[in-house]
């Protein structure tokens, strides 16, 4: 259960250094990843929890955040359920099921993912899972593109709408500053029911698991965080259905690193495959209109060929007939030349006759 | 509204002119606001609902409506269909422009918008897929902005240059496709990193590949819709050949949308199969789906056919615009409508005036960009100096 302060403050020497050495960004990627080891978390017993809002009230003066209108004490507020605020890091809402019955409060902060959403998310690695357990957030590096809260399954980053210039995106940072000097959260510290733990997660779901074993009348069978969305460092029991109390069962298991990993893996294939599939068309619509032409000219070429050729034959036929017509006409003519001839000549041989020369003989 | 007008009447107070000029000065009252007040001074975005449509409408449908000038410029130089020719300058401008806008736009969204390079040039997030929409967004803006340059360089008479980069043509176009592949695909998978808020009748595993294939119709579509409005508005500019080739243009591409568009809504049942979400479809979001799909979708995929087969160019316009809508709409319910639909209608976003007036205000910018462009440099005809390439 509780860890005594002197034993954290021990573990925090060893793994204080282990954490601010391991200053590269952490951010998830598309393996499977179980957690670092002996990252830390924190359990919430909403069994435990009376809604006194002393965690609010810490965590609002630990992260030096505006003093709200209304106090902690008043709780009143609690009529309302609320969410996590640019100016409220961490919320206690309550739940009634029916009139009369007792409320169950649960308090409402960034779960800390293993593989977080928004990590995964953030297009210039301003949120990173550390090796804490912490999911912390750079604001030197935050372009203010807002892509972690649309990714964020349990509606935790809040954003400084009202900045002009300089919005932040805010959310719980499991007091990560203070666990590196070896200070418990400021919610945990302030809890005087004990409903909130720190620890290791492999041993907060050891104790978790020994709480619902032994009063597994008080407890639904179940550790919110331990599986959802690849797991919480965060994590959270309660002896009403998660669902009543407003926490999602409808997550599923899944990273939400693993629900983008598949198209991420297409780039390296469109950009692999398609230069060498467009050039390929390009190179065979190249190639078509360049047979296209050449069967075009090619089919030029022979036609004026084929007319030439058949020219020629006309030609040929037709000086052949012409000669024909030729000759014909001479021998027509030198019949016709030699009918006159012997035309004549009989006559002149009948007018010798009658005249008594023998000249036409010899002409002949 | 027509340049004729404004040439008759020697004024500028022509109504186009007037209530352009109305837009953009309340575009850049708004804009001191938001610089001075923050988001939420003028948008109302809270934190359940980070994105709004300056994300959904500037980004989503400005991208989706881009695509034009990757579709255009692919057909006419890769697949080597050289009847498009006339339609890749206009194309091309509008997809510079709309990509140029969608970066305007996105000024205005994000929080510091001057660390806009930081994710490409100083701590690159390589896991989001807003990165890879990032390096791509950046690298296309890049390409069409080399692939718009020759119609400038061929107005300012720089004759080598402009040879220069024509020679570069084939392969600013391959790059071009990947980049949109890439972008187009990943504006949808976006969304795929958050099933428990998108209404799972729109999310699918299948979103990349729904928003690329639905890119192709969007741009497709937009390339006639433009052209129609470019007929009406700037026919004088346009040379013969333009001309001549126009209504092929809009007969083919409509053609085109008309296949590309019933392969989207095969792949839509095949995504609502693969989870097996037939349920929702007896819902009032599932209602609202088939308006989507149907309506919007298969209506003007038969349209297309229909006008297409008949030669109609008429059909063929009205088509387009009711394919351009749906592809917005398809965009405003991914972003905007199915998103968070599970949150109590008190949470739920509505955009506010002054969200919608810097929309307006962004899509005034591109038409009086795109009117100054095309009365000026060689867009609808050819230069004279540079027939026959």
């Amino acid at each position: 259960m509780g860890i005594s302060r002197r034993q954290f403050l021990g573990w925090l020497g060893a793994a204080g250094v282990g954490a601010t050495a391991a200053s590269r960004a952490e951010a998830a990627s598309n393996k499977q990843f179980g957690g670092y080891p002996d990252s830390f978390g924190i359990l919430h017993d909403t069994t435990r929890c009376i809604g006194c809002r002393k965690c609010e009230e810490a965590c609002n003066k630990v992260n030096e955040l505006p003093v709200p209108e209304q106090p902690f004490d008043d709780l009143s507020v609690l009529d309302k359920t609320r969410r996590t605020r640019f100016d409220v890091f961490t919320v206690v809402n309550q739940f009634r099921k029916k009139d009369g019955q007792l409320p169950v409060f649960v308090k409402k902060q960034c779960n800390h993912c293993l593989e977080p959403a928004c990590a995964s998310a953030c297009f210039v690695r301003a949120l990173r899972k550390v090796k804490t357990g912490a999911v912390v957030y750079d604001e030197s590096l935050c372009v203010g593109c807002r892509y972690c809260m649309v990714a964020c399954p349990f509606n935790i980053p809040a954003y400084e709408y009202d900045e002009a210039l300089t919005p932040r995106v805010t959310k719980c940072t499991m007091c990560h500053p203070r666990i590196e000097k070896g200070l418990l959260p400021g919610c945990v510290e302030s809890c005087p029911k004990e409903a909130l733990t720190f620890g290791t997660r492999e041993r907060l779901v050891k104790i978790a698991r020994r709480r619902i074993e032994k009063y597994s009348n008080a407890y639904i069978d179940h550790i919110y965080g331990e599986h959802e969305m690849g797991g919480t460092s965060w994590m959270t029991i309660s002896g009403t259905p998660f669902s009543e109390i407003g926490m999602r069962e409808d997550l599923g298991t899944q990273t939400a690193s693993s629900f983008t990993a598949g198209p991420l893996s297409a780039v390296p294939v469109v950009v692999a495959l398609w230069p060498v599939l467009l050039t390929g068309i390009y190179a065979i619509s190249k190639r078509k209109d360049k047979i296209a032409d050449e069967e075009r000219i090619h089919a030029v070429a022979q036609t004026v060929a084929d007319a030439n050729q058949e020219m020629t034959v006309k030609l040929a036929k037709m000086k052949d007939s012409m000669a024909k017509e030729k000759e014909a006409a001479i021998n027509l003519e030198v019949k016709r030349a030699l009918e006159d001839a012997a035309k004549e000549a009989a006559e002149s041989q009948q007018a010798s006759e009658e005249t008594g020369s023998e000249t036409p003989k010899e002409e002949k | 509204m027509p340049q004729e007008t404004a040439q008759v009447n020697k004024s500028i107070f022509t109504p186009f002119n007037v209530i352009a000029g109305m837009i953009i000065f309340c575009g850049l009252i708004i804009t001191v606001l938001r610089f001075t007040g923050g988001l939420g001074a003028v948008t109302n975005l809270d934190d359940n609902n980070p994105w709004g449509i300056w994300i959904g409408f500037d980004l989503l449908c400005g991208v989706a409506l881009a695509a034009g000038g990757y579709v255009t410029s692919a057909s006419c130089y890769i697949f080597g269909l050289k009847r498009f020719h006339s339609a890749v300058r206009p194309a091309i401008l509008t997809a510079f422009l709309g990509y140029a806008l969608v970066v305007m736009a996105l000024h205005y969204d994000v929080g510091r918008p001057w660390r806009l390079p930081y994710p490409i040039f100083l701590s690159p997030g390589t896991t989001s897929l807003l990165f890879e929409v990032g390096l791509c967004v950046f690298l296309y803006l890049t390409v069409l902005f080399i692939e718009f340059s020759p119609a400038a360089l061929e107005w300012l008479g720089l004759k080598k240059i402009r040879n220069l980069v024509v020679r570069l043509t084939l392969v600013l176009t391959i790059f071009g496709v990947i980049l949109s592949t890439l972008h187009q695909s990943s504006l949808g998978a976006l969304y795929m990193i958050a099933p428990s808020k998108l209404h799972p009748l729109w999310y699918s595993g299948y979103l990349p590949v729904f928003f690329f294939v639905s890119s192709v119709f969007a741009g497709l579509s937009m390339v006639i819709f433009e052209g129609s409005l470019a007929h009406r508005h700037l026919h004088h500019k346009m040379d013969e050949t333009h001309l001549k080739e126009s209504e092929g243009v809009a007969l083919g591409f409509g053609k085109a949308a008309a296949f590309v568009m019933m392969g989207y809504v095969g792949v839509k049942f095949i995504g609502i199969a693969m989870d097996n979400n037939w349920h929702y479809l007896a819902t009032g979001w599932g209602l609202w789906f088939l308006l989507e799909l149907v309506g919007f979708v298969m209506v003007p995929s038969f349209l297309y056919a229909i006008a297409a087969r008949d030669r109609n160019l008429r059909l063929v316009r009205w088509a387009s615009i009711l394919a351009v809508l749906g592809v917005v709409l398809n965009r405003l319910n991914i972003s905007v409508v199915a998103f968070n639909w599970h949150l109590p209608a008190a949470d739920r976003y509505f955009p506010s005036w002054m969200e919608i007036a810097i929309s307006l205000f962004v899509v005034t910018i591109g038409v009086v960009v795109y009117r100054f462009v095309t009365t000026q440099m060689p867009i609808f005809y050819e230069h004279p100096d540079y027939e026959h390439k």
